[in-house]
């Protein structure tokens, strides 16, 4: 093998031969059509385009040659390196592509595999019931009013026109707290926040309260000492009870369907006048055939709520006129209307804690 | 209240073809609601029918009893005509009597199916029934003997024994206590029927004028006791027995008979809802007085117990002392027994706010108290003690005295003044003058005058008292469901507070970092708080007592949420779900102890200062947020290990909150139950301390049934909600080159990486980018009670390209603050 030569001035270097060029060439370019991987083409690349490769130790010797003749072994080099650099360039990029191709088969994975590596967290059945109701009724134009829980007992009975000796007092079971005589209850309705709103806000006053309550309920499948009830209260010029009509017949339709009504029965409630029980109708069987139906029992309607005209008593005591504002007010189970909603049959799983329960119905329904 | 279909019918009429179900249902949309229609015969099925006993022969069996072997007449019933062999074990009846027969195939109460089965020798083919049998009672001395008249054998007994009838329950209102009578329920059907009419009601009758003659009776308290009518009969037979249809009908009504005497004040009470109370007459020594009771006096009651009175129980007395607690319940001295022969009958009325506090002292729930205490109609007194004396006459072969005490007289009944078109404006359905007047009239006002009516309401509605309430009982009539469907047009509403939109917001974060939310109940016990090992002295054991708690172990509001959220997730684990990570927000109860909250008047609106003393006097309530989580945090798998959870997921479940309102939380060293003393971080927003979060104490953890290194935090959403940011401010971003520098320091273990990190930032000064501490490191390197902290500092200028050495000078400036503050070392 040729070495560098500097001593002498030759006409013609064996190497630079034409034929011998093109030997290299043809030697390099099917080594490079050959080389099968990446790795092969790497050494196909040092073997024939590399500083120790046949073409570039002969390309040192062009310096060599006379003028015309290095003008053209140069050329004649140059042609060569540039052909096995477009073929290693091509090939490169074919094998790459192979490669590539033969990495994304080979890291296949199976994606059929559980993804459940982090805990799915989820809300309270009842706390999405308490805003789903509120935001129907701020979508109407309402306002979503708050109050304690340890409240007053004027605010939770005597302002709401249940006096000391009502007997309504004793169909409440309330919760009190000691001593007696600082006369604070666990509110047994959320009313008391109706009865606050007024004393606080002028009318009109649309509003919705939704809110836990107390009862000395014995807890079992249908009672349970806390519960969550959203009331509704409208005071206004010339509210009627034909207002509270068509607004729950909305909000039964709304969280019901379509086409679901309410309808009214005479009822008593101190803090209204007329006062209404309020029945929705059963939004499975629609009252068609109710005798089979366990939503409604064979009703087809199911009881739903309380409701009335403001008593102008409550007015006085929370300084509202009555000669020139009149309202309505109304109650509803949260925690039953979940109950007929969702098919729940016994409520101790809303207060059990079992992670079960709450999972079941993620973060909105 | 319960009554049979057929005793309401006694006093009104409806339409021919009226059904139950039409009846209730319009009763149910005028206000007395149907809980239930009931008939004593709905399980009875197949044949029973009157039989007459031909033969009947005593057989004495091994076992000491005797057997009737008999033989029935039941006429065609059987197919045959032929009697019917039946084996009886009863003894109370003899050939000729006519009794009720259940023949083979037929189905008693309970699913017993009768059939021809051999016993005692025969083939005994039916059963002769019993009223137990029936489901008519308790009686099971003997079968059922029919009178004489009863019917043919043959026939179907089931009208004879009442069995078709009807019993329908109503729900009565508290405004409604007249509907706690067949009067006031009568009444209903004739103006919730259509149709309805002739109206018979049962406390109009003549009474007998009050003479001199009756037994003398004295009311010291005319308030308390308006009215007072004693009437006496004499020779009363106190064998006799109640006849079956008033057995039946209070039976029916869901009271108990008991004895002719009582069973008859009883019946009449139903009737007309007036409470009748007997005495033993031969038992009364002198005049009766009302009054109240005296401090000190005390009574033994029907019912056995003897009651310390109250001065505000009205007291009915005679020479002997007290013998009754006037219209709750009467003494054991002047009881009717089973030899009293003269009774003395009270129809009285009383106060029904004093009714209701007795009854309420004493704990006394009596279906007399029930009415009294509702207000029952002040003018019927003498018509239904008339009643009584009636039926113990008819009844009880007894003699009326002539003697009629009356005492007192009713009060007047208020006029009220009514718009004229009040109704309407309440209900917002066209309802005329006239209509609202002839409603009124229905239910027994008086109405007169035009544009305002005066209004007097009858009697027996003492809960008719504003104008608005006579509105309820026009619009009831006119009827609910013609009330239109209206939606009001309320002005445009603020939408939710930024309060209620962050709590919302603050669940969510929760859910979304895996947490699941419960609701549990705030009731807690003392031996809760030693379950958390809350020390003597801590604010947390300051609890508001409840009077009437449901347990004992529960009687107080809890003024942490933790041992609800550690028992929920206890609960869990102890169901298999050993990972378990949960939230509970909610308020908790810190008493202020700030007096009374005031019961102010009813008649104005309270004053700013009245309603501010108000709040001021409940107790404080904050909105907090509990996390526990227990097991692992991330699962084992495919992908890897399993992390258990560790002190920093609860102080990361509060940052994610804290983050979520735009805030950042510090946290630092703290001992504080139910935490582990060396893993409790106080949790801080800008100085003010929220919470704490960490590991909880391994043996709070075995109290509350979770595994060891279970971690939990509670923290106040009020003041981080309070504090959350509300615009946010657009960053700026440098797009300049970061420059990046990596420190190593060491420092005691005792000192805060915080503390560390504080200096680091202020030493570094505004070039400062981001601090991040990618590793701690303790070891021999270090040293003994040493540990290493590696950070990773980024320098960025807003402006330009740091110079050559700028962000070493800014990385030596932070090492050097970082030594002084804290004793940091550059580890070499
Ligand atoms: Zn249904």
């Amino acid at each position: 093998m040729s070495g560098p030569n500097t001593d002498y001035d030759p006409v013609e270097v064996t190497p630079l031969k034409a034929e011998q060029v093109e030997a290299m060439r043809e030697a390099a370019l099917a080594a490079i059509a050959d080389a099968r991987d990446l790795d092969a083409l790497k050494q196909v690349r040092l073997d024939h385009n590399g500083d120790r490769s046949p073409l570039a130790l002969a390309n040192r010797e062009i310096g060599a040659l006379p003028p015309q003749a290095r003008k053209d072994a140069g050329q004649r080099v140059g042609q060569a390196r540039g052909a096995i650099n477009q073929a290693l360039a091509a090939r490169q990029a074919v094998l790459e592509a192979e490669h590539e191709e033969r990495m994304l088969v080979e890291e296949t994975v199976d994606v059929s595999l559980p993804t459940t590596r982090r805990r799915r967290g989820s809300r309270h059945p009842l706390t999405l019931q308490s805003e789903l109701i509120a935001d129907l009724f701020v979508a109407m134009g309402y306002e979503v009013a708050e109050g304690p829980v340890v409240e007053a007992e004027w605010l939770n009975f005597d302002a709401l026109n249940l006096g000391p000796d009502h007997p309504a007092r004793t169909m409440q079971d309330t919760f009190w707290t000691e001593p007696a005589e600082d006369h604070l209850v666990l509110r047994t309705q959320t009313s008391p926040v109706q009865a606050r709103t007024m004393l606080t806000r002028t009318p009109p006053i649309y509003v919705v309260c939704p809110g836990r309550v107390f009862r000395t309920d014995e807890y079992d499948a249908t009672h349970s000492p806390m519960f969550h009830q959203v009331e509704g209260l409208v005071v206004d010029e010339g509210i009627t009870m034909a207002h509270l009509k068509g607004t729950l017949d909305h909000f039964a339709s709304q969280l019901f369907g379509d086409g679901i009504t309410t309808r009214f029965r005479p009822s008593y409630f101190p803090f209204t006048e007329p006062s209404a029980e309020v029945d929705v109708l059963c939004f499975v069987c629609l009252g068609v055939d109710a005798a089979a139906c366990r939503t409604c029992r064979g009703e087809g309607w199911i009881e739903w709520g309380g409701c009335g005209v403001v008593n102008p008593r409550v007015l006085v005591a929370c300084g509202v006129d009555p000669e020139v504002y009149s309202g309505f007010a109304f109650g509803m189970g949260i925690d039953r209307s979940f109950m007929f909603r969702h098919d729940l049959g016994d409520l101790r799983p809303l207060f059990e804690g079992d992670v079960r329960f709450s999972s079941a119905f993620g973060t909105e329904i | 209240m319960k009554a049979s279909l057929s005793w309401i019918l006694d006093y009104v009429d409806v339409p021919e073809g009226t059904t139950t179900e039409h009846l209730t249902d319009r009763l149910t949309l005028t206000g007395l609601k149907l809980e239930a229609i009931e008939s004593p015969g709905r399980e009875i099925t197949g044949p029973l029918v009157i039989g007459r006993v031909l033969t009947m022969e005593p057989e004495p069996q091994k076992n000491g009893k005797t057997i009737n072997w008999c033989t029935v007449d039941v006429g065609d019933a059987n197919g045959t005509g032929e009697p019917q062999g039946i084996v009886c074990g009863a003894h109370n009846f003899e050939p000729g009597d006519l009794v009720v027969t259940v023949l083979p195939g037929g189905v008693l109460p309970g699913g017993f199916e009768i059939g021809a089965r051999k016993t005692y020798g025969h083939m005994s083919a039916g059963m002769i029934c019993s009223a137990r049998e029936l489901g008519l009672g308790d009686d099971h001395d003997g079968i059922i003997v029919l009178p004489a008249d009863a019917g043919e054998p043959g026939q179907d007994a089931r009208a004879v024994l009442g069995l078709d009838e009807e019993t329908i329950e109503f729900e009565i209102n508290p405004d409604r206590a007249y509907a706690l009578s067949l009067r006031g329920i009568a009444r209903e059907v004739l103006v919730s029927v259509d149709g309805a009419s002739n109206l018979r009601d049962p406390a109009v009758r003549d009474t007998p004028a009050a003479n001199a003659d009756g037994h003398p009776v004295v009311v010291e308290d005319a308030e308390g006791c308006p009215v007072f009518v004693a009437r006496k009969v004499t020779g009363f037979d106190p064998t006799a027995s109640t006849p079956d249809f008033m057995v039946r009908r209070i039976t029916a009504a869901g009271m108990r008979p008991i004895s002719l005497a009582v069973d008859v004040t009883n019946y009449v009470m139903l009737e007309t809802g007036r409470p009748i109370h007997g005495y033993d007459a031969d038992n009364l020594e002198g005049a009766i007085v009302v009054r109240r009771a005296r401090d000190g006096e005390t009574l033994t009651t029907l019912d056995g117990a003897k009651r310390a009175l109250d001065p505000a129980d009205l007291v009915v007395t005679d020479d002997s002392g007290i013998i009754g607690l006037g219209g709750v319940m009467g003494g054991e001295t002047t009881e009717i027994s089973g030899s009293t022969t003269s009774i003395l009958v009270e129809a009285a009325h009383w106060d029904a706010v004093s009714m209701f506090r007795t009854g309420r002292r004493h704990k006394i729930t009596s279906e007399a108290g029930k009415r009294n205490e509702r207000g029952v109609d002040p003018t019927i007194c003498e018509a239904a003690a008339d009643r009584v004396v009636e039926l113990l006459v008819e009844h009880g072969g007894a003699q009326a005295d002539p003697g009629v005490t009356v005492v007192g007289t009713p009060p007047q009944m208020p006029v009220v003044e009514v718009p004229g078109d009040l109704a309407e404006r309440v209900s917002g359905m066209p309802i005329s003058e006239e209509r609202s007047i002839e409603c009124l009239r229905a239910i027994g006002c008086e109405v007169s005058g035009s544009g305002t009516l005066s209004v007097t309401p009858p009697p027996w509605r003492p809960d008719l008292t504003d104008a608005q309430d006579f509105s309820e009982e026009v619009v009831r009539l006119v009827g609910y469901d013609r009330i239109p469907s209206v939606l009001p047009t309320p002005p445009s509403g603020r939408g939710l507070t930024r309060a209620q939109q962050l709590r919302r917001r603050i669940g969510r974060t929760l859910a979304g970092e895996g947490f699941v939310e419960v609701v549990t109940f705030p009731f807690v016990g003392t031996t809760d708080l030693d379950d958390l090992g809350v020390p003597a002295d801590d604010p947390r054991r300051d609890l508001l007592q409840l009077s009437n708690p449901l347990s004992a172990e529960a009687a107080y509001l809890t003024t942490t949420l933790l041992p609800g959220v550690l028992r929920a997730a206890g609960k869990n684990v102890g169901h298999g779900n050993a990972d378990v990570a949960i939230f509970e927000t909610g308020t908790v109860t810190l008493p202020r102890h700030a007096g009374p909250a005031a019961i102010l008047p009813v008649d104005r609106r309270p004053t700013e200062e009245e309603f501010a003393a108000l709040d001021a006097a409940l107790p404080a309530q904050p909105f907090h947020l509990a996390v526990v989580a227990a097991g692992d945090a991330v699962a084992g798998g495919w992908w890897g290990e399993a992390r258990p959870v560790e002190w920093a997921d609860a102080v990361e479940a509060v940052r994610a909150v804290a983050a979520a309102l735009g805030l950042d939380v510090s946290a630092s060293a703290v001992e504080l139950a139910p935490w582990h003393p060396g893993r409790c971080a106080e949790l801080s927003v800008e100085g003010q301390v929220i919470g704490h979060a960490g590991e909880v104490h391994p043996s709070v953890c075995q109290s509350f049934g979770l595994p060891k290194r279970t971690v939990a935090a509670e923290v106040d959403l009020d003041v981080l909600i309070e504090r959350s940011v509300h615009l946010r401010r657009a960053p700026a971003f440098s797009s300049y080159p970061v420059a990046k520098e990596d420190v190593a320091l060491v420092v005691d273990s005792s000192v805060a990486a915080a503390d560390v990190e504080a200096a680091l930032r202020e030493g570094a000064g505004e070039l400062l980018e981001s601090v991040r501490l990618f590793d701690v490191f303790t070891g021999e390197q270090v040293g003994e009670g040493r540990k290493s902290l590696a950070y990773a500092l980024r320098f960025r200028a807003a402006d330009r390209t740091l110079k050559e050495g700028e962000a070493a000078t800014a990385r030596d400036a932070a090492i050097a603050l970082a030594a002084e503050r804290t004793g940091a070392v550059q580890r070499a």
